[in-house]
């Protein structure tokens, strides 16, 4: 079953929410195969993840794997939040059933899709202030 | 001080999961008891110790058979409901000229999965509809039986979303073509009124850790003349058609504990009755929605299954569980898997509402006061949940 570190996260997590001033979202799953995760990060001018907050419709594992992301990025820049992998998640997460491992992987993936909408916005005012 | 409130701290714990399975009573118990040590004979032995046993086997055979109108000589027990699925199926297939097998959408594992292996050996098996509420539907069936069928099987009340079969309707049109008619009446046992000769209900299997009794004991009906292949080859116990020494504590505790069912059942039934009413309508009162899965009124007196829109199914569970309240999603056997309810695909639950569905089965010793606690904690949780969800869920969420 689940850690207790995983339990006492899904209790209270710490960044579940909506971010002020966020400045990227990304979001993968859909509610067919029962996970939906969204994560809002706050990128400064120089490319450092400020803040992250995560919204998620999901099992205790996918809500436990979002919050941590949420945790792994924060003060990282974006390049180095992309090399965030599952195993880095599960590593906070402690043990997870097996067929939960997956949730991880998606948080991973939440974190990619949230960095590539940053590069979208920041290519679109590029192309702006020309 | 510290200890002082530690020790006055308990947890509450509230057991809504008796669907999935039930304490045994402490009659059951007590009637039990003595089979495992000085009545310890073995039933198929001939001397005293082994004709006191076999008197106690014959005892519960009677007490089962009573119950739903069929001889003694007509119920084999098993190790539980899904041996006599599982036996069922196979034994009359494997004797029957026909290879095509018409079992409900919404069976449980036990059937499902036993067709899906002999689809694997040529057989054709074919699923009956249900309505949104999960009501067999019965023009479907009629149309399926134009053709020949080795069998059909439908349970009797759903173990998901308690909706209650026309089995009486079903038997009957089954009866008319010719067709063996099988029923899992698991969970309607005590809640639906059954008699298989009044009925023509050929075949029914049933468990005894729903109604209070033991695990690892179930049974097996069928009439007498319907060809069906022995379940497994041994000694002659069973009327020769299901070997291995038998269970006999086991087999007094389901005796006992069915008796026990059918002296109490109308007490017991209204009262738990009035408090699943209560609960469904103070959930639908106060936390805005939710969608009630499966029929209004004719489900079992003690199944609530509801879909809490934006919320996933294990995270109430999980969440209730830290609140000391057991409850399962869908049915036990489907967590611990990543699959949907596949009785709520078939009842046309949208996906997402199918991941938020919740069931909740009361039991004996559930009490008002249980329920009141339940949905407070409820409350609390489905707003906790939904304001870390990615989803709203439908605005409206239609009946």
């Amino acid at each position: 079953m689940y850690s207790e570190q995983a339990m006492e996260r899904f209790k209270n997590p710490k960044n579940a929410g909506t971010l002020k001033g966020a400045n990227a979202k990304g979001e993968i799953g859909n509610a067919a195969c029962g996970d939906i995760m969204k994560m809002y990060l706050r990128v400064s001018d120089a490319g450092i993840i400020e803040d992250a907050k995560f919204k998620t419709f999901g099992c205790v594992a996918a809500i436990v794997s979002t919050d941590i992301a949420c945790d792994l990025v924060r003060g990282k820049s974006i390049d180095r939040a992309l090399k965030i992998t599952n195993k880095d998640v599960l590593n906070v997460m402690g043990d997870v059933p097996p067929q939960k491992i997956h949730c991880s992987v998606m948080a991973s993936e939440v974190i990619a899709a949230a960095v590539e909408d940053y590069r979208k916005q920041q290519k679109k005012q590029a192309k702006k202030g020309k | 001080m510290h200890i002082f409130w530690c020790i006055i701290y308990i947890m509450r714990k509230i057991y809504l999961d008796n669907a999935a399975t039930t304490y045994v009573s402490g009659e059951v118990m007590q009637t039990m008891m003595p089979y495992f040590t000085s009545e310890f004979g073995n039933a198929a032995s001939i001397h005293s110790f082994g004709r006191e046993a076999e008197r106690a086997v014959a005892k519960s055979r009677s007490q089962i058979a009573a119950t739903i109108g069929a001889n003694p000589n007509e119920i084999y027990f098993t190790s539980g409901a899904t041996e006599a699925n599982n036996w069922i199926i196979n034994g009359i297939v494997r004797k029957s000229k026909s290879k095509r097998i018409l079992v409900s959408a919404i069976e449980h594992p036990a059937i499902i999965e036993t067709c899906k292996q002999l689809e694997k050996d040529g057989y054709i098996v074919e699923y009956i509809e249900v309505d949104e509420a999960g009501v067999v539907v019965v023009s479907d069936l009629v149309a399926r039986l134009s053709k020949p069928a080795a069998l059909v099987s439908v349970m009797a009340a759903n173990n998901e979303v308690g909706t209650i079969q026309y089995i009486n309707t079903l038997a009957q049109l089954c009866k008319k073509r010719g067709v063996p008619f099988h029923t899992d009446a698991v969970q309607a046992l005590g809640n639906v009124h059954i008699n298989v000769k009044e009925m023509s209900i050929d075949a029914l299997s049933l468990s005894a850790h729903k109604i209070y009794g033991p695990k690892g004991i179930g049974a097996l009906y069928i009439r007498n003349g319907l060809k069906v292949e022995k379940f497994m080859q041994g000694g002659s116990q069973e009327r020769n058609r299901r070997g291995g020494t038998q269970n006999v504590p086991a087999i007094v505790g389901f005796g006992a504990a069915v008796e026990v069912l059918m002296r109490d059942a109308q007490t017991n039934n209204s009262r738990i009755r009035t408090l699943r009413d209560y609960f469904i309508k103070q959930v639908e009162e106060r936390i805005k929605n939710v969608k009630l899965n499966g029929h209004r009124t004719q489900r079992l007196v003690n199944n609530v299954n509801i879909s809490f829109a934006g919320c996933e199914g294990e995270s109430v569970l999980m969440m209730l569980d830290l609140a000391g309240i057991a409850v399962s999603t869908g049915s036990a056997c489907s967590s611990g898997t990543l699959a949907r309810s596949h009785v709520l695909d078939a009842m046309n639950v949208p996906v997402e509402l199918n991941q938020s569905s919740v069931r909740f089965s009361f039991g004996r010793s559930t009490t008002k006061d249980d329920i009141d606690y339940t949905i407070g904690q409820l409350e609390k949780i489905i707003k906790k949940l939904r304001s870390m969800s990615a989803i709203k869920g439908p605005k409206k969420v239609k009946e």
